[in-house]
Order: structure tokens, then C-alpha cells, then sequence
């Protein structure tokens, strides 16, 4: 565990050895590789030496290989992309008038463009990454207790639900649309979904889970899967006063 | 009622809010005074506490107010708290999260398409760290799932709110200076 810690912020570094060296945490994906490369080697990007580059490519996957490293399918298909580039280049291009134009039937740059567009979300990431550390350094430590039901907010019984359940089934027998069979959703999918929703809203009301059921079964698995949360101490059920909406919300965890 | 005891409950309840505060929770609490009132009270309390060289600090993040150590006295509270840096997220998670957090709602494949590998165990992590939640489906073939960011992403990373991002402009510009 400590050891991890030690190790998880320089790992991350390229490691510069003599030329044979395979971090996977550093070539993340074959773009990673590449770009490594383009770098070690100050290539002019818009300008890629593609045999050279191939070339090298490929050494890096014998060398995973040799390592018994499983590859995945996008080594593979990135090796294909440039071996096809490379091929390309090799044939002989009619000279156009407009420069132009060239450029654009250039076979490489579909593949700068993507390498491009990965350096810029992985400058995105180091963003991040330093944003984190910051956070990191820095503490909130609320009175545990502060925001313990204030007084006009009660707690939910195991009854008030059932009552609430009950209203909400009620209701929807009165309006009795056809009872189409959906998809059959479990208890497992309907805990994940509702877990869910409640990262995108700091609370829901108790019948807004209910909003979308088209059947009965459909409740109660909704039902059923409210309680298990219940039951796991993930949520927190309340109400302003007894008899009003129950509104249920993430149950913050004990640091 | 005076601003400066305006002042003085606002920076109370940031301090004992769990969550960040938000200027409209304030709202409940001063129902007599306008919002502007309020959201002007609350900047200059803001900068008036920030001003003084204290050890607390009060920070914009997901959309409201909170109140933190400051990042500089970080190695003095961990020897008091005795305790490590938090596990932070992988390079391929912070990756994975960028093209969330930038392309939005965004799902697997298209993941997949900018990262040029495959993505699916750093998502999963990142689902698990409440990272990133389901937005919804997209309207194609197959319905694939989307994925958006969450409020604990902003909180995580202490933006304000998603406009806080420095734009994407700005980090092709850095790749084209250093390819």
C-alpha cells in the first residue's frame, strides 16, 4: 500500500533509459507511444519521418511482446494505419498546382490530427492533475453533526414509506394506463440507477422515482431497491413534516 | 439588517455547511433582503476574509462557497494529521476525465476515438469515485450510454463551475507548441 503511494506520482514520467525501456503506465495506448516519440526525436510533427517512425513503432511492440505484454487490438490496428501510410507515401504523387491541395491529400495528416487532438486532452488531464494536488493540500472539516436534521426535519420510518409506496401505487392504479410489459429492470440495475441520479441531484423526491414506471412490477423493484439503499446506509430519507413528500438524499460519508 | 451581521452569519454558515453554500441558500435565511443585497454582502465578505493572512481560506467551487485550509500550509497539517496524501486518480482516469469533462455528453465510443485506446476500466473507476454519472442515452443505434461530470468532479478539482475549465483552445495551442 505505502509502497504504491511512493511509487504513483513519478511513474508516470516517461522513463528515459536506452531506448528499450516499457513503462505501460507512460505509453498509456499507441498514440501515447507515438507521441513519445515524435518528442524524443524533435520531429516536426507536420512532417513525420513515417518509415523511421513505423519502424521504431513496431521495435516497441516486439519488444512488448518479448515481455509478454498482451496487446491490445488498437496496437495492432495503429501499426496497420502506419505500415498503410507508409505505403501511400511511397506511392508517387502528381504534382498539383495549388499547394494546397497537396496538403490535404498528405496521407499522414489524418493521423496528426488525432495526435493533436490526444496531446491537447492529455495537457487537459495534466491540468487536472494539478488542480488535484491543490485540492489535495487543502481540508474542509465540518462539525459532524452541523447539518443533523435541523428541527423541522423528521426523519422517515419504515411506515411513513410504506404508506408513501402505497399512495404512490394507489395513484397509479387510478389513471390505470395499459400495463406494458417493458424491459425487466432489477433491483441490482434499479440501486445503480438511482444512485445515479442522486450524483446529478443533491436530493429527489420519493415520487419522482416513480414518475417513469409503467407497471407495477416496475414499482416495486424501485421500491425494493430504495429500501436496500436504505438498508446500506447509502441514502437518507426525510420529509419537512410527517404526511408531506419524502425526500430522499446521498448519505454523506464519515470521513 | 446591518451588512456587516449579514456578513458575519454567511461566514458562519459556510462553516458549518457540509456542501458548498450557495448565494441563493442564503436566500432562506435573509428572506427580507434582495438577492443583490445578499450576493453583494457575500463578495466583499468573501474578499475581506481571503484579505486577512489567516489560515482559512473561503472558495468558489461547484457553484457555492466553502470554507478550506490553505494549500500552502498543507505539510504542517499533515504532520499534525498525520496522514498521506489521498490515492490520487491515474493518468489514464485524469485522461479519461478530460474528454468527459470537455466533450460532454460523451459515450464510450466516442471515448474510445479521441484517447485511441479503450477506456472502459478508467470510466469504471471514475464511476465508482463519482467522478462521472449516466446523463442519459444517446439517440442512435444501440442507445449508447452518455456521460457527464458530476458536481464531485467540481468539488474534486475545486472549480467553480464547468465554464471554470481553462478552454480546450487553449491546450491545443500548448500541443501545437510541443509538437
Amino acid at each position: 500500500m505505502d509502497n504504491d503511494q511512493d511509487l504513483s506520482p513519478d511513474t508516470r514520467e516517461p522513463f528515459e533509459g536506452n531506448g528499450v525501456t516499457v513503462r505501460l503506465e507512460a505509453f498509456e495506448g499507441p498514440l501515447d507511444l507515438l507521441l513519445h516519440l515524435i518528442k524524443r526525436e524533435e520531429i516536426d510533427i507536420w512532417n513525420i519521418p513515417i518509415a523511421r517512425i513505423t519502424e521504431q513503432y513496431l521495435e516497441y511492440i516486439q519488444i512488448m511482446k518479448d515481455l509478454n505484454i498482451n496487446l491490445a487490438a488498437e496496437w495492432l490496428m495503429m501499426a496497420s494505419t502506419l505500415i498503410y501510410i507508409k505505403s501511400r507515401m511511397l506511392v508517387p504523387q502528381e504534382k498539383k498546382e495549388d499547394p494546397e491541395d497537396e496538403d490535404i491529400e498528405d496521407p499522414r495528416h489524418e493521423l496528426v490530427y488525432q495526435l493533436l487532438e490526444h496531446q491537447k486532452f492529455k495537457n487537459a488531464a495534466e491540468m487536472l492533475h494539478t488542480r488535484e494536488e491543490v485540492e489535495n493540500a487543502v481540508w474542509n472539516k465540518p462539525p459532524a453533526d452541523a447539518l443533523e436534521d435541523a428541527n423541522e426535519i423528521v426523519d422517515v420510518s419504515l411506515f411513513d414509506l410504506l404508506r408513501a409506496f402505497s399512495e404512490v401505487v394507489r395513484r397509479f392504479e387510478e389513471q390505470q394506463v395499459m400495463e406494458v410489459d417493458h424491459e425487466e429492470v432489477t433491483v441490482e440495475q434499479m440501486i445503480l440507477d438511482i444512485r445515479n441520479r442522486l450524483l446529478l441531484h443533491d436530493t429527489i423526491l420519493f415520487s419522482s422515482l416513480f414518475a417513469e414506471s409503467r407497471s407495477k412490477r416496475h414499482m416495486i423493484v424501485t421500491f425494493l431497491a430504495l429500501l436496500e439503499l436504505v438498508r446500506m446506509h447509502e441514502v437518507r430519507l426525510r420529509q419537512k413534516k410527517t404526511f408531506e413528500e419524502i425526500q430522499i438524499s446521498k448519505k454523506k460519508e464519515t470521513a | 439588517m446591518e451588512t456587516t451581521e449579514i456578513q458575519a452569519v454567511m461566514e458562519a454558515i459556510i462553516y458549518v455547511a457540509e456542501e458548498p453554500v450557495k448565494p441563493e441558500q442564503f436566500r432562506e435565511v435573509f428572506p427580507d433582503e434582495t438577492m443583490e443585497t445578499l450576493e453583494q454582502a457575500l463578495k466583499a465578505m468573501v474578499e475581506a476574509f481571503n484579505a486577512r493572512p489567516g489560515g482559512m481560506a473561503i472558495r468558489e467551487v461547484a457553484g457555492g462557497f466553502r470554507m478550506t485550509t490553505r494549500p500552502e500550509h498543507h505539510e504542517q497539517i499533515r504532520t499534525y494529521l498525520k496522514t498521506r496524501p489521498n490515492a490520487k486518480l491515474s493518468m489514464a482516469a485524469l485522461e479519461t476525465l478530460a474528454v468527459v469533462a470537455y466533450k460532454q455528453p460523451v459515450t464510450l465510443a466516442e471515448i474510445l476515438a479521441i484517447r485511441g485506446k479503450k477506456s472502459s476500466s478508467a470510466l469504471h473507476t471514475l464511476l465508482e469515485k463519482n467522478m462521472v454519472a449516466i446523463v442519459g442515452r444517446k439517440q442512435v443505434v444501440g442507445r449508447p450510454i452518455l456521460y457527464g461530470t458530476s458536481k464531485e468532479f467540481l468539488i474534486h478539482f475545486g472549480l467553480k463551475s464547468l465554464k471554470d475549465l481553462p478552454t480546450l483552445e487553449e491546450f491545443a495551442q500548448l500541443a501545437n507548441e510541443q509538437l
